[in-house]
C-alpha cells in the first residue's frame, strides 16, 4: 500500500487555487447571466456551459497547441517567461478553470435568481445601489449556491484527468495529479498501489459532496443546480 | 415547457435514428483485431491496408503504450494479435498463458531519435547528445519509462552519456512514445526522444530534424508479436503474423526506420 502523498496534496493545492479562482471570477460573471437583458446571453451561456459536454480532450488538445510556440498566445507567454505553459502548476491551473467553469457559475446563477426580486426593488428602493445591493441582500441570501459552486468546482478539479493527461507531461510535484498517478499505477499492473489512492480519491470526494449535501439538508427553499439539490 | 417539445422529439428522433444504423454485430465477415506499440502507427497501418486488399480480412488497428496495451489485454481486452515495442510485454503475457508462446516472433529492431523541430535552433544532426545541455532546452520529452519500451530506452541513454541527474528535472512524460513526439512538435517541448519511425512518418516529413542515437547507448529495443490465447480469430490472426513475415511488409517496415532483426542492427554513423 503505497499512497502518492505528493500527487494528492498537488492535486488539493491544484483544486484550491481553481476554486479560489472561480470563486472570485465566477461571482460576476453568473451576477450578469443571472440579470443581464442582452439577448444574446443564451449563446455565453451555451458557452459557460460546454466543458460540460466537451471531452476533456478537446480542450487538451486545444490548450497544447495555444501552449506550443507555433500559436501566438505560446509564443508571447514563452518570450515573457522563458518556458512554455505546457508541463506547469499554471498551465493546469488555466485548464482546470475553463474545465470546472460551469460546476461554479450555474449554480452560483441558479441561487441568484431565486432571489426574490421584491427584496431587490426594495433594496432599490431605500437608496442602496446595485453594488451594495448585491453584497447586501443577493450574496448573504445566495450562499447555499455559492457553498455548492465552490465545492462541485473543488471536486471536479480533485477528479480531473484528462486535460491533465494532455498537458500536464507527468512531472512528479508539478503536474503529475492523483488521477495521473492512479492511472501509472493501473498501466504498471502496480493494482495496490492504484487502490490505495483510488480508495484515498473515492473517499475525500463523497466527504466533500456529503458536506454540501448535508448543508443543502438545512436550506430546503434555496433552488439550486446541479443534481437536484434540495429542490 | 410546450415550446420545447418539438425540439425533444427531434433530438430524440436523431437519436433513435443512430441506434437503429448501427450495424448488427455479427456483420463483419473476417475481421481481426490488433494491438500495437504506438512507433507502429504509420508503418502497421499501411501494412495492415495492404493485407486487406490482398485478403479481404479486416484489420482494425488500436495503437498505445506497449505496457497499457499489455494491461488492457490482462484484463479481457479483445485483440486477436498484439504487437509490443519489446519483448518482455509478449513474455510476460506467454507466461500468464495469455498468449501462445510458439507464435511469438522478433518483427523489428526500433531506433530512437532525438528529435526537434525543423525551425529550432539546436543542430541536433551535428550535437546529437549535447543539445540537450543547451540552455534553450528547457524541457525534453520521452515517453514514460513505467509503461513505454521507447521511454525506458531514452532513459538508459541518458544514463549511458550521463546526461540522467543532469537533466533529469527537464523530463516531461508522455503517456506513450506518440504522446512524446506530440509533445516537441507541438512546441511545448525543445527537444523529444521519439520512434525513427515517427521521425520518418509522412505526416511528420519536413517538420523536423533528428540525430539516431547510436544503438550501444540502450538496450537494443527488439520488437516482438504474439497471437493473443483467447483470440476466436486464430487462423486469421496467425496468417496476418505470417504476411507480417514476408518480404512486402519487412519492406514497409524498413522505410519506416526499423531494423529487420536478421540484420546487423548497427547503422552507420
Amino acid at each position: 500500500m503505497s499512497i502518492d502523498w505528493q500527487a494528492f496534496c498537488l492535486t488539493i493545492a491544484l483544486a484550491l487555487v481553481v476554486s479560489a479562482v472561480l470563486f472570485v471570477a465566477g461571482l460576476p460573471l453568473a451576477y450578469w447571466i443571472t440579470f443581464s437583458r442582452w439577448r444574446w446571453k443564451f449563446l455565453v451561456e451555451a458557452l459557460v456551459a460546454l466543458p460540460i459536454v466537451l471531452p476533456p480532450t478537446v480542450l487538451g488538445f486545444y490548450l497544447l497547441v495555444a501552449f506550443g510556440s507555433r500559436s501566438p498566445v505560446g509564443l508571447w507567454w514563452q518570450s515573457l517567461t522563458g518556458h512554455t505553459l505546457a508541463f506547469t502548476f499554471t498551465g493546469l491551473v488555466i485548464g482546470s478553470i475553463l474545465y470546472s467553469l460551469p460546476f461554479a457559475v450555474q449554480p452560483f446563477a441558479a441561487s441568484f435568481s431565486s432571489v426574490d426580486r421584491k427584496l431587490l426593488a426594495a433594496s432599490s428602493t431605500l437608496g442602496a445601489s446595485p453594488l451594495s445591493t448585491f453584497f447586501r441582500v443577493v450574496l448573504p441570501l445566495s450562499v447555499p449556491g455559492l457553498v455548492t459552486g465552490v465545492a462541485l468546482a473543488f471536486a471536479h478539479t480533485m477528479g480531473e484527468f484528462g486535460v491533465v493527461l494532455m498537458v500536464g507531461g507527468n512531472i512528479p510535484g508539478v503536474t503529475r495529479t492523483v488521477s495521473i498517478s492512479i492511472y501509472d499505477q493501473v498501466e504498471a499492473s502496480n493494482y495496490a498501489g492504484a487502490n490505495a489512492m483510488a480508495l484515498l480519491l473515492l473517499v475525500f470526494c463523497f466527504v466533500v459532496l456529503a458536506v454540501v449535501y448535508g448543508l443543502h439538508r438545512r436550506s430546503p427553499k434555496q433552488k439550486s443546480w446541479p443534481l437536484g439539490l434540495a429542490d | 415547457m410546450s415550446m420545447r417539445r418539438p425540439i425533444l422529439f427531434g433530438l430524440i428522433a436523431v437519436v433513435l435514428a443512430c441506434a437503429v444504423s448501427i450495424p448488427p454485430l455479427e456483420a463483419a465477415d473476417r475481421e481481426i483485431s490488433v494491438a500495437a506499440a504506438a512507433d507502429l502507427s504509420s508503418a502497421l497501418q499501411e501494412i495492415a491496408s495492404n493485407y486487406e486488399k490482398r485478403t479481404g480480412v479486416a484489420v482494425k488497428l488500436s495503437f498505445g503504450a506497449s505496457g497499457a496495451l499489455t494491461q488492457q489485454i490482462q484484463n479481457g481486452a479483445p485483440f486477436d494479435v498484439f504487437f509490443s515495442a519489446d519483448m518482455d510485454y509478449p513474455r510476460q503475457l506467454i507466461a500468464g498463458g495469455l498468449a501462445d508462446g510458439g507464435t511469438l516472433y522478433r518483427y523489428a529492431v526500433g531506433r530512437l531519435v532525438l528529435w526537434v523541430p525543423k525551425d529550432s535552433l539546436l543542430d541536433v544532426e551535428h550535437k546529437g547528445m549535447d543539445v540537450l545541455l543547451d540552455p534553450f532546452v528547457k524541457k525534453i520529452s520521452i515517453g514514460n519509462p513505467q509503461h513505454a519500451p521507447y521511454g525506458r530506452a531514452a532513459a538508459a541513454a541518458l544514463k549511458h552519456y550521463g546526461l540522467y541527474d543532469k537533466v533529469s528535472d527537464r523530463l516531461v512524460l508522455g503517456e506513450n512514445i506518440a504522446q512524446a513526439a506530440q509533445f516537441v512538435e507541438s512546441g511545448n517541448a525543445q527537444v523529444g526522444f521519439v520512434a525513427l519511425a515517427h521521425a520518418t512518418a509522412p505526416a511528420m516529413q519536413g517538420k523536423g530534424k533528428y540525430w539516431i542515437v547510436p544503438s550501444d547507448a540502450y538496450p537494443q529495443l527488439d520488437q516482438g508479436a504474439v497471437v493473443i490465447s483467447r483470440s476466436p480469430h486464430k487462423p486469421d490472426a496467425g496468417a496476418f503474423l505470417d504476411y507480417v513475415k514476408t518480404p512486402e511488409a519487412t519492406a514497409v517496415l524498413q522505410r519506416y526506420g526499423f531494423t529487420l532483426p536478421e540484420q546487423n542492427p548497427e547503422m552507420p554513423k
